[in-house]
């Protein structure tokens, strides 16, 4: 293992098709038109030296120290700008050029402090490796002034800000506005007295960073360098492994210490992300180490005794002989699982297979069921296929990009940086939100086009909307259609939306989007050369839910936007691996690769390959098992990674479940909220500390690598390959690339992919049908993947949802994510980005709050049919009159005791997004908050004499 | 299974099925999503609750059932 360096070509690659040859110190080079000098040297191994120039943002021309000559060309230009040509004879060393970069190293030197030995970037320093490039022998200056005791910004928690280091190269202002879009650094002043500044000359906290870690990345000194790696020293070896926070996937470098992680840096060329990050991935993975973990596993009789660490063989052995014993007593079907999206594909697979064959039922579900199930029900029957159609990449060729119920600047940031860069270079946004997310006029140089600001629950009378447009207005990509659809559903399809009562000025009264500005952004989208569609749980969350994706594949296919690049269907997926969970079996009715259990075929196949009966019978989903357990026919959980307790709506309903079940083991790395509950518990994996895959937004599996030894002693596919020999179905997996192997066999659109490919080509895009593919980054390019072919156009009649406002309940609530905290919290709570958000608040707009009497900072009571809970409010105009909005990342906020248990028709897919409710100042916490209180505190008590008996 | 949480799932999927104007085929299609997206406990249930009552069913939901039952 070494720290294999990242090459630096010094300025951006040219994705020009036509090249030019040159020659370069008498070696001829062929490079792509737009390539700079200084790439194409590099690209042949001759490093010119620079400070200003790194690849990846734009050339600056700026530090000098880079000059070349070239023959017939006056002067020494900058290699960095200067654009390669045809013939062309560049000299990068002679004498005159290395006095020239001498003369500047010694201006930069003169007001640098020479404490390069005891420095946090000794032995990761641009401007030492350039003074000895350029062999920099003396400083001859003596400056009266210098920067030398400008004062250190220490306000950000994850890296410092030392501007007697800078040498005002300009990198980081660049790679926040290029790479990262938010523009909250600046030069400020003139000549001597330029220098770096956040916001308005304020501290890093104050300004409108958003720690991506961009500029830390970007600059070449110690000016702007991580605490840890300030505190630890170098990291001496790296290994490219995926975040585990959102549906990007990011890949990035592990830069270790032994077993310590010393940093983790965005891996250039990390496919999804190209060497971006964002303040989780980047600099969030101290959870994974805090004094939180639990690392023994531990039992109880019941949930008010205290825990019992015992060893593992004990516990695994216990948890066997309850689930046999419940299901001597309740019946085979009175027990399953749950997968969570932040396991691995080999956790999620093997997970399933236990379910299937070694309990006999096919109970397992995954936290899809909470966000994505929708998207995989109404793309599955429309396209084929249960994913989105796109890469990342793709957006970068689209003319016009819908945002439907998603917030990607928060909920998928390095994505969200993406579309900024695509909407800085002139393509179109609509907005379709009931809130104002950043992309509508927060972020610098981006303005939403159309903001579409329905009311909550009206998703699907506004799809319809722009389609009766569409229609009605001939619109249609006609030419597709014929080839690519099917004719009898398109037919039944367009009479259906031609209908009056979905046209704009009909929907107007149901939406409140009035009918001119739909019917513009209608125009737009269907009127585009590319046109995308992004959409998150904003349109899963909802009782149609699933007509909502149905209605967004309709206008795709009825406008001709897919198939290549620019266009598609993109659902942008919450967590790491809610793709990967899904593909892998994890829903009740569905063995991996989405193939019905009942189907004879499938079902032959993994009856012989496991050898064991399986049910042709699905399921019971996670509502559905809660409601099982209230009636004593499911009595035994096994819960892997997933917070059901937090996440889950209606959460007095969930704990009576939890609370009415006889055995609950739960595999955490923490005693989250559901193990609160639980009689096991066995200690799990972060994800530093297992090898597998994850499969991210855009089905693109990539290496997740063990980079320090599991805490407990085992992986999570460990664990459950213990259980399930202790319940005597044997498995014997000596690694997860053999369960891999058993994924490919088994599932046709994995048939090619393999850990040794996916080691080679750094990641892989499903469907990967044999050896020979590199996978697919654009699905149904040639035809749809269904049994005929043919996109089906579905019917999709608006229906309003039961959860109505009344004068007792008067506000629609709605929820959603921030960028700082991670769905339930556990790990980013346990970290510094509590700094940007420590509490759930509940924003509500002036009108509401005034005529309640509310300002911001009261604490506020959220009351609707289904319980009550109390948080802090936040006055703003984002939300509309009528609306008001939370997140859910601390467990005491409660968000989801007011949840109701209202969901989609097709999946259960909670409607979260669309609640009844009242609010009212108040001058202390709800009922439920004292008793969850308690409860938690005396929880946290029962681990402590466990942990003290031990 | 609390029946009237099923009652309510069952007319959901209904409503979904309900925009297509040939009952027949719309029945059909309740039913379907009943087989094979509802655990046979959930099935189970709903087929005695449509033979004892049925009322709270929307008259597409019953029909489905009824033929669930037959299935």
């Amino acid at each position: 293992m070494s720290m294999n360096k990242e090459k630096d070509f010094g300025t951006p690659a040219s994705v020009a098709s036509q090249s030019v040859t040159l020659e370069i110190d008498g070696f001829k080079v062929t490079a792509p038109v737009g390539t700079s000098v200084m790439r194409a040297a590099a690209s042949i191994g001759i490093d010119i030296p620079k400070l200003c120039a790194t690849d990846s943002v734009e050339p600056f021309g700026s530090c000098r120290l880079c000059v070349v000559q070239i023959e017939g060309g006056r002067g020494m230009p900058a290699s960095c700008t200067t654009p390669v040509a045809e013939g062309m004879k560049v000299v990068t060393q002679n004498q005159r050029l290395a006095d020239v970069r001498r003369g500047v190293m010694e201006l930069y030197i003169s007001d640098h402090p020479l404490d390069c030995l005891t420095c946090s970037a000794n032995g990761d320093c641009e401007l030492q490796d350039m003074a000895g490039a350029v062999g920099l022998r003396e400083v001859r200056y003596k400056p009266v002034t210098t920067h030398l005791n400008a004062v250190k910004d220490q306000s950000n928690p994850y890296f410092s800000f030392d501007p007697s280091k800078c040498i005002v190269c300009s990198r980081c202002v660049r790679a926040c506005e290029e790479t990262q879009g938010t523009f909250a650094l600046t030069i400020d002043g003139r000549g001597f007295d330029s220098k770096v500044s956040p916001g308005q000359n304020e501290a890093f906290m104050d300004s409108e960073c958003v720690s991506c870690g961009a500029c830390v990345q970007a600059c070449p000194t110690a000016t702007l360098m991580e605490k840890s790696v300030i505190d630890h020293g170098q990291p001496e070896h790296a290994i490219v492994t995926t975040c585990a926070y959102c549906g990007v996937g990011c890949s990035f470098r592990a830069e270790m210490k032994g077993e310590q992680v010393i940093r983790m840096v965005p891996h250039k060329d990390g496919k999804a992300n190209h060497g971006h990050s964002c303040v989780k991935g980047r600099f969030a993975f101290g959870y994974a180490t805090h004094k939180d973990r639990i690392t023994k596993p531990m039992i109880r009789a019941s949930i008010k005794d205290a825990w019992q660490e015992v060893s593992w063989e004990e516990a695994i052995n216990h948890a066997a002989s309850e689930l046999k014993r419940i299901q001597a007593k309740y019946g085979k079907d009175s027990i399953g699982g749950i997968t969570s999206s932040r396991c691995t594909n080999e956790e999620v697979y093997i997970m399933q297979k236990l379910i299937r064959a070694g309990f006999g039922n096919n109970n397992v579900d995954t936290c899809a069921r909470v966000c994505h199930s929708p998207t995989g029900y109404g793309l599955k029957q429309t396209f084929g296929e249960a994913s989105g159609t796109q890469d990342f990449d793709s957006v970068m060729k689209a003319d016009v990009i819908i945002v439907i119920g998603a917030n990607p600047t928060d909920g998928h940031p390095v994505f969200g940086s993406q579309i900024k860069k695509r909407l800085r270079q002139g393509a179109k946004l609509i907005v379709v939100d009931p809130r104002e997310i950043d992309l509508v006029k927060n972020s610098p140089h981006v303005t939403a086009n159309y903001h579409l600001k329905l009311r909550p629950g009206t998703n699907v009378a506004l799809i319809n909307a722009f389609a009766h447009v569409i229609v009605t207005e001939g619109l249609m990509d006609v030419d597709f259609v014929n080839a690519r659809c099917d004719q009898t559903s398109f037919i039944k399809w367009e009479t259906f939306i031609a209908q009056e009562q979905h046209s704009p000025e009909a929907t107007e009264a149901i939406t409140g989007v009035p009918a001119s500005e739909l019917r513009a952004a209608a125009r737009l989208y269907a009127t585009a050369n590319n046109a995308a569609i992004y959409y998150g749980l904003g349109v899963t969350e909802h009782s149609q839910g699933s007509t909502m994706v149905i209605g967004i594949a309709n206008m795709a296919m009825a406008t001709g936007n897919l198939g290549r690049d620019g266009v598609g269907v993109n659902p942008l997926r919450g967590q790491n691996n809610v793709q990967g969970s899904c593909d892998m079996g994890s829903f009740p009715h569905e063995f991996p690769g989405y193939r019905h259990v009942s189907d004879p075929a499938t079902h032959q196949l993994f009856e012989q390959a496991w050898n064991a009966q399986l049910s042709t019978e699905p399921g019971l989903r996670i509502p559905n098992m809660f409601d099982a357990a209230m009636d004593k026919s499911f009595m035994g959980l096994y819960c892997e990674g997933e917070d059901i307790a937090q996440s889950d709506p209606d959460t007095q309903h969930v704990h009576a479940a939890l609370r009415a079940m006889e055995c609950v083991i739960v595999q955490d790395i923490f005693l989250n909220e559901t193990a609160k509950f639980a009689h096991v518990f066995l200690p799990g994996a972060s994800f530093l500390e297992k090898n597998g895959t994850f499969t991210n937004a855009e089905r693109r599996i990539s290496p997740v690598r063990k980079v320090m030894s599991p805490l407990a002693g085992y992986q999570d596919w460990e664990v459950t390959q213990l259980l399930s020999n202790a319940l005597g179905y044997p498995m014997s997996y000596n690694d997860p690339s053999e369960i891999m192997a058993e994924i490919a066999s088994l599932t046709p659109t994995f048939a090619g992919v393999s850990y040794e490919k996916i080691d080679e080509l750094g990641s892989i895009q499903w469907p990967c049908y044999d050896d020979a593919s590199i996978g697919t980054p654009i699905m149904h390019e040639q035809e749809f993947m269904r049994d005929n072919g043919k996109g089906l156009f579905m019917l999709t009649q608006y229906v309003a949802t039961e959860e109505r406002v009344t004068p007792k309940f008067p506000l629609i609530l709605t929820t959603g994510r921030i960028l700082s905290q991670y769905n339930v919290g556990a790990q980013t709570r346990r970290t510094d980005n509590v700094a940007w958000h420590s509490e759930d608040r509940l924003e509500l707009h002036p009108h509401d709050a005034e005529d309640r009497g509310i300002k911001s900072d009261d604490w506020v009571g959220i009351k609707s049919r289904t319980g009550e809970t109390v948080l802090r409010a936040l006055i703003t105009d984002r939300v509309q009159p009528g609306v008001v909005y939370t997140t859910f990342h601390f467990p005491e906020s409660g968000a989801n005791v007011i949840t109701t248990d209202n969901s989609d028709w097709a999946t259960n897919c909670p409607e979260y997004k669309v609640t009844a409710v009242q609010v009212s100042k108040v001058s202390q916490t709800s009922e439920w908050q004292a008793k969850y209180s308690a409860f938690s505190e005396q929880q946290l008590d029962l681990l402590e004499q466990g942990i003290s008996n031990g | 299974m609390k029946i009237e949480t099923l009652i309510k799932m069952a007319n959901n999927i209904g409503e979904f099925f309900n925009a297509e104007s040939n009952k027949e085929i719309a029945a059909d299609g309740v039913k379907k999503h009943l087989q094979r997206s509802w655990d046979p406990r959930m099935r189970k249930a709903i087929i005695a609750y449509n033979q004892e009552d049925g009322s709270g069913l929307s008259d597409l939901v019953k029909v489905a059932v009824s033929q669930l039952e037959q299935a």
